[in-house]
């Protein structure tokens, strides 16, 4: 027995829309095994991974706040995936984006101006793009591959960044933990409701999936996008240069990463420090793909992914269960909703050995 | 092996089914070989004679039917089987390694055990007896049509098949080595081996084969001697009806210049790429210029450099007066030329984008496309509409309103990509490889919209393999071999030998006309 | 002299698993699938070596289980790219973010635990030979079987008839498919031979270098020996050339570290993360290299018309 693919003519659009529901359904059955094989009650640990986080106020806070970052990051990398580009050094440019972003309140900490926010998530949207330039540039003047150049850049991003805070940003009176002072109250980027954690970066999320989808879906940057992502060739002929898209999806990508990282810094640790590198740039990625590499989509993706991971908090400190359960169920999601999306270009069909067997099927 | 009684066929296939689908690629198909003959199968593109054959060499696996060799059931469910059962095949796309030697592509369908190097030794004996001179070292990337063809027929040989199937075999020949093609199979004849030649091109068949099948659709409607037919009848068997003949207006290359290229030259961009060199001619308004040579002799490279897609390294590329060779291929468009290139999916279009979209790939730089300022956003409806016309000026079939292009038989499809080209009125249009793969109804309509569109005024260029095409269309012809061109003359005073011998390189001084 | 040594032994263990998981993507890319789940496979590789030796207390079981671990994980990314014919890229990262994630797991009760040590051995007579014996003939097993892989994966590629049908279903699938060479079989077998390589070089961080386990021990070596492998342009001997080229670089900023010298430790740590781009640039810059020994399929899924 084994497994055979075939062609569909047409792509199925039913299918492109059910896919990421089965990839998620086929999640949950996965999860459900491994939490029985860990010895915990599957139905007591989906429980609390997807519904519980969602019946208190504040744990519903903590998922907006969460998805904030990896919907940003997300829906920078719709156009890069979509173009052809693997950057996959998000989390790098994230964390430049902050250490960029942070670069005037921690050199003038006395400059108190409404201009400081915007000053800061331009220099961050900054920091980030020109940091993706870097593996950009380097795919499109020498060819160089970028997914490797692009993670390669994160392991030195954290590593400079980990140097900035302990050597010449650290706060003189931080008791000697790595960190920079806090910045000047019109350097925070204020929460959205009274006393939640989600900041204004939940918002610019919004307006980027709007504006991003606008692009993508509605002007000729969005077809040139598509068409070079789809077929280079073509789309050389039809007079769009792929390196200039190179650039230009990587620069988008590193902007839109360093905003998240920039909104975190200011919106949710209202200082640089060494705990900024969560992981968020690589999640990122499988909310890109859940999300079907569309804007809106990584909204809602984002939002799941970042229920996960509440989630898996809870189930930490109610079943015990360890917290890295909720990365090999992200891992999970990312493998079954890419399998999931071979439904859409073929049909499936388990064969017996003989072709023989075959006769008569149609 | 003991020869059996002459009366039984070698190979016999019945009833064979084959499809994908809703197509019935193959439908109830029967064949039937006889020992030493040289056996035609005739079809258009997509009657599905490679089905068949795909089937026969066990690449393919059929849905019914059976086959017999020598009368005795015959199953292939591998090609290794009918490698071992004397079945072999010379493939019309080769499957050859570009990256491995001429000793290893032949090994690799040898039946393991043997070492290489005396795999190697065996195919130059082979190669030698049968006048297919090739070097067992060198890498099958650096080397021509022509040669690879050669390996494929050393390969298929060194199995000593009884049955040697060969599609296509001198759509990438000249002339000459056309001929010397058919000695080697003459040869193979009389040795008692039997051939099945898979060809369109009927007065091939009618000098070489004794027995013709002719397929249409999937099903098998006629089988004859093809030397008691005329080219006119087998033609009318293979398409089903008469084929409309291109009717050309006598075009008077009087008009302006509205293309001169000087000195066009370029770099070799990878490893097996052609190099251009020095290459200089001029089309006026009114001229169909048509551009012979075998594949892989610099023409792609060419249609690149005139289209703009890739950067020259020297001389001129001049469209209506203005020098271009600095443009790219939206500029270029914006002078009012256009072009076809030779691959459909993936370079003239995008399989998997509908057709208003695969319009927009060329007319993206015109007027009411794009609005919205500075946004550039795509005028949806207008892209679509334009669309539809090009359907219905081109009669393109298809199964939906607006499909992929994936979808669309490769006539239809290539039938769109022209006519997206053609409404614009380009005064200059260059097409590389206009009838390709493509069935006699939808090449009869797409050279016949070539010439209209000269005889409305434009000047255009035809890179084509298929010399029946050139003398059809073209009022001029001129050669490209390894990256040179030779000087344009008109068709009225080249010859098939003539135009042969140019396609193997020779200086076109030696070639008096 | 001793300290010359000890230099060249410390290069030796850096270079290893960077050396055993590249050799193993070689033949995988060879083959014309680009597996980028090297880090994940390396990991669970890792954790399973130190999970098992500590158990059964053997570290060569240890070492066992780390391959069939690694090559079992591999099955995963097979499955999906080869059967379902998936991107290969995505799926390569999946792999990775799931290994990283498992690895977490199943290593939960190892951290902070020492480890069993999967010791040298010294060949005898001639590793008492002065200068060479000690570097050549007193090594760890993993050692001596990173250098006999290189070996017999040259021997394999370059001249064996199933080396080559393997390179030629890397360079055109579609021609293989038509010879009636089994793509999707050549490729599975390429696969789990890379994840079970990956494994062994995840065993030799848990059971030599370090020898206990840490999470995310395997620090972006997985991504290296993917880097080393386009800096090979596909060969074996230049594989080995470059994992000692970046060990004897993790090397020197080991030294540097300790000897004091006044750059901050964080940018020697990044030092064999942009020597690894700076490579990569120079590489890339030499066209006619890369594009003759790509293997022209290299990423491309393969589906056979039926």
């Amino acid at each position: 027995m084994r497994l055979e693919l075939h062609k569909r003519p047409v792509a199925s659009t039913a299918l492109s829309y059910l896919a990421p529901v089965i990839a998620l359904t086929l999640t949950l059955v996965a999860g459900a095994i491994m939490f029985a094989l860990m010895g915990k009650s599957p139905i007591a640990a989906l429980y609390t991974y997807f519904i519980e986080p969602l019946l208190d106020p504040w744990s519903r806070d903590q998922v907006f706040f969460k998805a904030t970052p990896l919907a940003i990051i997300a829906i920078g990398l719709c156009v890069c995936f979509r173009s052809g580009n693997w950057n996959i050094g998000a989390e790098g440019q994230y964390l430049i984006g902050g250490l960029v972003g942070a670069t005037v309140p921690v050199l003038f900490p006395a400059f108190s101006s409404p201009l400081l926010l915007p000053i800061m998530i331009v220099m961050g949207m900054i920091g980030g793009g020109l940091y993706a330039f870097i593996p950009g540039f380097l795919k499109a003047r020498f060819g160089t591959n970028e997914i490797l150049t692009s993670l390669m850049l994160v392991y030195v991003a954290q590593q400079f960044v980990d140097w900035m805070v302990r050597g010449p940003w650290r706060d003189p009176q931080g008791m000697g933990f790595p960190g920079t002072k806090q910045f000047d109250d019109s350097g925070i980027l204020p929460n959205l409701v009274g006393t939640w954690d989600t900041h204004w970066g939940a918002v610019f999320a919004i307006i980027a999936a709007v504006a991003f989808w606008f692009m993508l879906s509605r002007t000729l940057k969005g077809f040139e996008i598509a068409v070079l992502g789809q077929s280079p060739r073509a789309g050389r002929f039809a007079g769009f240069s792929a390196r200039q898209m190179t650039i230009f999806a990587f620069v988008v990508s590193g902007a839109m990463a360093g905003l998240a990282g920039i909104s975190e810094v200011s919106g949710s640790v209202e200082k640089l420090d060494d705990k900024l590198s969560l992981g968020y740039g690589f999640t990122a990625i499988i909310v890109a793909f859940l999300g079907r590499l569309n804007p809106i989509g990584c909204i809602f993706a984002a939002l799941l992914l970042a229920l996960s991971s509440i989630g898996g908090e809870s189930a930490q400190i109610m079943l015990g269960i360890s917290d890295r359960a909720t990365r090999v169920f992200q891992g999970m999601l990312l493998f079954f909703v890419l399998a999931s999306d071979t439904l859409i270009h073929y049909r499936i069909r388990l064969v017996g050995r003989t072709p023989a067997a075959r006769e008569g099927a149609v | 092996m003991e020869s059996p009684a002459p009366t039984t066929p070698l190979f016999e296939a019945r009833g064979i089914t084959k499809i994908f689908g809703e197509l019935r690629a193959n439908n109830n198909v029967d064949l039937t070989i006889e020992q030493g003959e040289i056996h035609a199968l005739l079809g258009e593109n997509g009657a599905g004679k490679s089905t068949l054959v795909k089937i026969m060499f066990g690449s393919l696996q059929p849905d019914g039917g059976e086959m017999f060799w020598l009368g005795e059931p015959l199953a292939v469910r591998a090609p290794a089987e009918a490698r071992e059962a004397g079945i072999g095949m010379v493939f019309q796309h080769f499957s050859l390694f570009d990256s491995l030697t001429v000793a290893e592509n032949i090994a690799l369908s040898s039946p393991p055990g043997e070492n290489i190097s005396d795999i190697a030794e065996r195919a130059e004996m082979l190669a030698t007896q049968y006048g297919l001179p090739l070097d067992p070292t060198s890498l099958v990337g650096d080397l021509s049509v022509g040669e690879r063809q050669r390996i494929e027929i050393v390969r298929c040989l060194m199995q000593d098949p009884q049955l040697v199937v060969l599609d296509e075999p001198t759509s990438v020949l000249t002339p000459q080595e056309a001929n010397t093609l058919f000695e080697t199979l003459f040869r193979l004849r009389d040795e008692g081996r039997s051939i099945l030649y898979i060809s369109h091109r009927l007065e091939e068949v009618q000098r070489i084969c004794s027995t013709a099948t002719i397929m249409r659709h999937g099903k098998v409607v006629d089988s004859c001697d093809p030397r008691e037919e005329t080219a006119g009848s087998l033609a009318a068997k293979m398409v089903g009806a008469d084929i409309v003949d291109v009717v050309r207006p006598a075009l008077k290359g009087e008009g302006a210049q509205i293309l001169e290229v000087t000195g066009l030259s370029s770099f070799a961009d990878h490893p097996f790429a052609t190099a251009l060199k020095d290459i200089t001619f001029n089309v006026r308004a009114g001229e169909v210029l048509g551009i012979a040579g075998i594949a892989g002799n610099g023409q792609g490279e060419l249609f690149a450099r005139l289209s703009g897609e890739e950067p020259a390294s020297g001389g001129s590329v001049k469209i209506d007066g203005s020098e271009c060779i600095e443009h790219g291929v939206t500029e270029r468009r914006a002078s009012n030329a256009a072009f076809v290139p030779e691959e459909r999916l993936g370079h003239g279009a995008v399989p998997v984008m509908r057709l208003s979209e695969n319009m927009l790939l060329t007319h993206h730089g015109e007027d009411g496309v794009t609005g919205g300022g500075g946004l550039r956003t795509v005028a949806g409806r207008f892209v679509a509409k334009a669309a539809q016309a090009v359907v219905s000026a081109m009669d393109v079939r298809k199964s939906s309103h607006n499909p992929p292009a994936a979808s669309l038989s490769g006539g239809n499809l290539q039938k769109f990509i022209v006519g997206r080209e053609l409404v614009r009125k380009p005064k200059l249009l260059i097409v590389n490889q206009p009838t390709w793969g493509v069935d006699a109804g939808a090449a009869a309509h797409i050279r016949q919209s070539l010439i209209d569109l000269a005889a409305e005024g434009s000047a255009i260029v035809v890179i084509s393999q298929d010399l029946d095409e050139i003398f059809e269309i073209a009022s001029d012809v001129a050669v490209m071999a390894d990256g040179h061109l030779s000087p344009v003359e008109p068709v009225a005073n080249m010859t098939r030998e003539r135009i042969g011998l140019l396609m193997a390189g020779q200086n076109a001084s030696e070639v008096a006309a | 002299m001793e300290t010359t040594a000890y230099i060249i032994l410390s290069v030796c263990a850096a270079a290893t698993p960077l050396l055993l998981a590249a050799l193993g993507e070689l033949v995988v890319e060879r083959s014309g699938v680009l597996n980028l789940g090297v880090e994940g496979m390396m990991i669970v590789g890792a954790v399973v070596a130190f999970g098992t030796a500590q158990v059964t207390g053997n570290a060569y079981l240890g070492l066992l289980a780390a391959v069939f671990a690694g090559a079992a994980f591999s099955l995963l990314f097979a499955f999906l790219t080869l059967t379902l014919a998936t991107n290969q890229v995505a799926t390569g990262l999946a792999l990775t973010i799931l290994g990283l994630g498992v690895s977490g797991i199943i290593g939960e009760d190892f951290v902070g635990q020492p480890g069993v040590k999967l010791t040298s051995i010294s060949i005898p007579y001639l590793s008492e030979i002065p200068m060479v014996g000690p570097l050549l003939f007193a090594q760890n097993p993993l050692v001596y079987l990173s250098w006999a892989l290189v070996a017999g994966v040259a021997w394999f590629l370059f001249r064996s008839r199933a080396g080559l049908t393997l390179r030629s279903v890397g360079d055109n699938h579609v021609s293989a498919h038509v010879l009636g060479i089994p793509v999707i079989r050549v490729r599975y077998l390429a696969v789990l031979f890379g994840g079970g390589c990956a494994g062994a070089g995840g065993a030799y961080l848990s059971l030599v270098y370090v020898s206990q386990w840490t999470e995310g021990m395997t620090a972006g070596r997985g991504w290296i020996a993917l880097a080393l492998v386009v800096f090979a342009s596909w060969r074996p001997l230049r594989v080995l050339a470059g994992a000692y080229l970046f060990g004897a670089v993790t090397i020197a900023q080991f030294h540097a570290q300790a000897l004091g010298i006044p750059i901050p430790a964080q940018f020697l740590t990044s030092l064999p993360y942009i020597a690894t781009i700076v490579v990569l640039v120079l590489i890339a810059s030499n066209r006619r290299l890369t594009m003759v020994n790509t293997p022209a399929s290299l990423g491309k899924p393969f589906v056979p018309d039926r």
